[in-house]
C-alpha cells in the first residue's frame, strides 16, 4: 500500500495534471487508506471526493482525460464496475481509437479485489477478464511492492487507458527490497522463482499462492517454476512459452473463477504455440463458477489455496 | 411571422451568419440524405433537418475554443463547430481522408482541433463526458465552457442526474443544452417521462434554467449568449431547454410508425425560413440569400463527390485499421 501511495504521489509531484478521483479517495484517504494523506498534500481539487455515481466520475474523469489532465479513478470494489462499464467499455476503451488516434486518453483506473474475507457475493469478486476481453485497455496486476509502483507509474505516464488491479490482502505486504524509483514496463512478466519441473503462470496474490506451493515441494525434490504475468494486457506471451518449453507443464492460476477467465486465454495460447512443448496437458486452478458466499467455511472451498495448489503440480509432475 | 423592429434581438451581421450555417446544416443533411437513400453512405445515419437552429444558434454563442459534445444525431453540431466539410463527408463514406479515419462514421464524429469531444452513440454518455472537460478546463484555468448537447431522451437514464449534480456541486462552467424533440426514438416523451420539463430537474440541483423556441435560431442564441456568460464568468453550469422537432425518423429509413408524418403540425416550423423572413424584413435583399444558397449547394455538393471518389481503404489487416 504504501508503494502504491508513494508511486501515486512522485507522479503527482512530477506532473501537476494528474489528479485523483474516487469516493472518499481525500478526506476519507480511501476505504483502505491507499490514498492517505494525499489530499492535505495536493488539495482537493488534485485529490476530488467524488458522489457515489461511478458512471457519472468514471465519465468526469474520461472528459477530463481527453482534454489535458490524467486522471486517476478509483473504483472502490472491482465488483463495483458493473456500475460503469458502459463508460469503460464503450467509452474509455474506444475514445483513441474512434478518434483516428487523435485525442487521448491518459486515464488510470485504479480498483481492488480479494476473496477470502467474508466480504460477500457483491464485495469479492475478481473481473479483471471483462477488463481483458475490451480491445484499447491495458489491464496490469502487480504482485509485489516493487512492481505495485513501478506499475502504477508506468500506467500514470502511459498516454492509452490502464486498468490498474490491486489485491486487498497485499496491502500489507511489506517489501523486502527496497522500493525504487522505477517504472516497470507494462507487458513484461517476471521470473518469480526459476525451476525445472513445472511452470506456474499467475498474477497477483495467486503467485505467492505458488511460490508458497513451491517452497513445500522443494523438499520432496521438486523445483517450481513461478512466472508472475504482472500485466494481463499486453501479455508477455514470450516469457510464458519460454517457460512452458523448459518444463513442459504448466499449471494456469489465478484467484478469478476457472470458467471463461483470465487463464483459459493463458491455456489456449500455449495449446496454439507452444503444443510442441507440452508433456502434459495445460492445467488451470481458480475459483468455482458460484458466487462467494459469506460464511467462512462456505467461502474457503470455492476459492484456490495453497493446497489444492500442491495436488495439481503432483499431479503434473508424475503425468 | 412578423418580427416587430424593437424587439429585433441580434445584429443583422450575426443573424446572417448564423443563417448562413442553419443553411449549410440544412443542404448538408438534405444531401446525407439523397445519397443515403441512393445506398451510398454506410451504416446508419441520423438526420437534424428541423433542428438547425439549435446548431446554429447555440454554437454561435460560444469562442472557438470551448468545448461542444454532441449525439448521435451530431452533424449540425459538428459543421456549427466548424468541423471541415471534406472530412465530415469523407467520413461518412469511410474513407481515410475522413476526420476520424474511416473509424467512427457519422455517430461518433469528433475534432479536437475545433474543440468538438466527440459524438456519442450511447444516450446519455456525452453528459459526464462534457463535465469532465469543464472540470479540466477550470483545473488548468483554461476559461473555457463546455457546450453538451442532449435529446430529452437522455432524461430517461442516470448519466443525466450524476451529470447535473456533479456540475452543480462543483460549480462548473457546462451549458447543458436539450434539443427537446419530443420523441426518443420511436417515443413520445410524455409516454416515457414524468419528467413535464428538463428544466424542472435542473432546478432540483440547483441550476438555472430556461426554456427556449428551438425554431427561432435568434431566440436560441440569445439565450445561449446569456447562459455562456454566466457559465464563464460566475463559473457555474446552466441548462437550456430548446423546444424544436425532428422532421426525419429516429435514423433515415425509420418507417415511423408512431407519428403521422404527413401531418402539416411536423413541418408547420421551419427554422430556416424563418430567419430567412426575418433578413428580407430587415432590408437584405433575395438575391444575396439565394446567392449564398447556391453557393452553399455547390460547396456541399462538392464535398460529397470528392469524397465519393476517394479510394475505400485498404488495410493489410487490422493492425492497419
Amino acid at each position: 500500500m504504501h508503494a502504491i501511495r508513494a508511486g501515486i504521489a512522485e507522479e503527482m509531484e512530477r506532473d501537476p495534471s494528474v489528479c485523483i478521483f474516487g469516493i472518499d479517495v481525500g478526506a476519507g484517504g480511501g476505504a483502505f487508506g491507499v490514498t492517505r494523506g494525499l489530499q492535505d498534500r495536493f488539495g482537493p481539487t488534485r485529490v476530488v471526493d467524488t458522489p457515489i455515481s461511478e458512471m457519472g466520475f468514471m465519465g468526469l474523469a474520461l472528459g477530463a482525460a481527453m482534454t489535458g489532465c490524467r486522471p486517476i479513478v478509483e473504483i472502490m470494489y472491482m465488483d463495483f464496475i458493473g456500475m460503469c462499464f458502459d463508460v469503460l467499455m464503450n467509452q474509455v476503451a474506444k475514445v483513441p481509437f474512434m478518434s483516428g488516434d487523435k485525442i487521448s486518453v491518459p486515464m488510470v483506473l485504479r480498483t481492488q479485489f480479494g476473496a477470502g474475507r467474508s466480504a460477500g457475493p457483491q464485495h469479492s469478486q475478481s473481473l479483471e477478464v471483462l477488463a481483458a476481453h475490451i480491445p484499447g485497455l491495458k489491464v496490469v496486476m502487480p504482485a509485489t511492492a516493487v512492481d505495485a509502483k513501478g506499475l502504477l507509474m508506468a500506467a500514470v505516464r502511459d498516454d492509452d487507458p490502464v486498468v490498474f488491479v490491486e489485491n486487498r490482502h497485499l496491502y500489507g505486504m511489506s517489501s523486502e527490497e527496497q522500493v525504487l524509483s522505477e517504472v516497470v514496463p507494462i507487458g513484461s512478466a517476471r521470473l518469480a522463482r526459476s525451476g525445472a519441473d513445472v511452470t506456474v503462470v499467475a498474477y497477483s496474490r495467486a503467485v505467492h499462492f505458488a511460490l508458497d506451493a513451491a517452497a513445500l515441494l522443494e523438499r520432496e525434490g521438486i523445483e517450481i517454476e513461478v512466472l508472475d504475468l504482472r500485466s494481463v494486457v499486453p501479455m508477455d506471451e514470450k516469457a510464458i512459452l519460454a517457460s512452458v518449453a523448459k518444463t513442459g507443464k504448466v499449471l494456469v492460476l489465478h484467484e478469478a473463477v476457472v470458467d471463461f477467465g483470465v487463464g483459459a486465454e493463458v491455456a489456449a495460447r500455449i495449446a496454439d504455440r507452444g503444443f510442441e512443448y507440452l508433456d502434459a496437458p495445460v492445467r488451470r486452478l481458480g475459483a468455482a463458477p458460484v458466487p462467494l458466499p459469506f460464511s467462512p467455511a462456505l467461502e474457503s472451498v470455492c476459492l484456490p489455496t495453497v493446497g489444492k495448489v500442491v495436488e495439481i503440480l503432483r499431479e503434473l509432475v508424475s503425468y | 411571422m412578423k418580427q416587430d423592429d424593437a424587439t429585433s434581438r441580434v445584429d443583422d451581421s450575426i443573424l446572417f451568419g448564423l443563417y448562413e450555417m442553419m443553411v449549410r446544416i440544412r443542404l448538408f443533411e438534405l444531401e446525407v440524405q439523397r445519397r443515403y437513400r441512393q445506398q451510398e453512405i454506410p451504416g446508419f445515419v441520423h438526420l437534424s433537418l428541423g433542428q438547425e437552429a439549435c446548431a446554429a444558434g447555440a454554437v454561435g454563442a460560444l469562442r472557438p475554443e470551448d468545448y461542444v459534445s454532441t449525439t448521435h444525431r451530431g452533424h449540425g453540431h459538428a459543421l456549427a463547430k466548424g468541423v471541415d466539410m471534406d472530412g465530415m463527408a469523407a467520413e461518412l463514406y469511410g474513407r481515410s481522408e475522413g476526420i476520424l479515419r474511416g473509424r467512427g462514421g457519422s455517430m461518433h464524429l469528433a475534432d479536437a482541433t475545433h474543440g468538438l469531444l466527440g459524438a456519442n452513440a450511447i444516450v446519455g454518455a456525452n453528459l459526464p463526458i462534457a463535465v469532465g472537460a469543464a472540470w479540466s478546463s477550470r483545473q488548468l484555468a483554461l476559461g473555457r465552457i463546455s457546450l453538451v448537447f442532449f435529446g430529452e431522451g437522455a432524461t430517461h437514464g442516470g448519466l443525466i442526474h450524476e451529470s447535473l449534480n456533479m456540475a452543480s456541486i462543483w460549480a462548473l462552467p457546462v451549458l447543458f443544452f436539450c434539443e427537446n424533440n419530443g420523441y426518443a426514438e420511436f417515443s413520445a416523451h410524455k409516454d416515457r417521462s414524468a419528467i413535464k420539463s428538463v428544466v424542472e430537474l435542473a432546478s432540483v440541483y440547483g441550476i438555472d434554467s430556461v426554456h427556449v423556441d428551438g425554431n427561432d435560431v435568434e431566440a436560441v442564441f440569445e439565450a445561449c449568449s446569456h447562459a455562456v456568460d454566466a457559465c464563464r464568468d460566475d463559473s457555474r453550469p446552466f441548462l437550456i431547454e430548446a423546444h424544436t422537432q425532428r422532421w426525419g425518423g429516429h435514423y433515415e429509413g425509420d418507417p415511423e410508425h408512431y407519428r403521422d408524418t404527413h401531418s402539416d403540425v411536423l413541418r408547420e416550423h421551419d427554422p430556416v425560413k424563418e430567419a430567412h423572413g426575418r433578413l428580407t424584413e430587415r432590408g437584405v435583399s433575395e438575391a444575396s440569400l439565394v446567392e449564398l444558397k447556391s453557393r452553399l449547394e455547390r460547396a456541399v455538393r462538392a464535398a460529397f463527390e470528392r469524397a465519393l471518389h476517394l479510394p475505400e481503404p485498404t488495410p493489410a489487416g487490422p493492425a492497419d485499421v
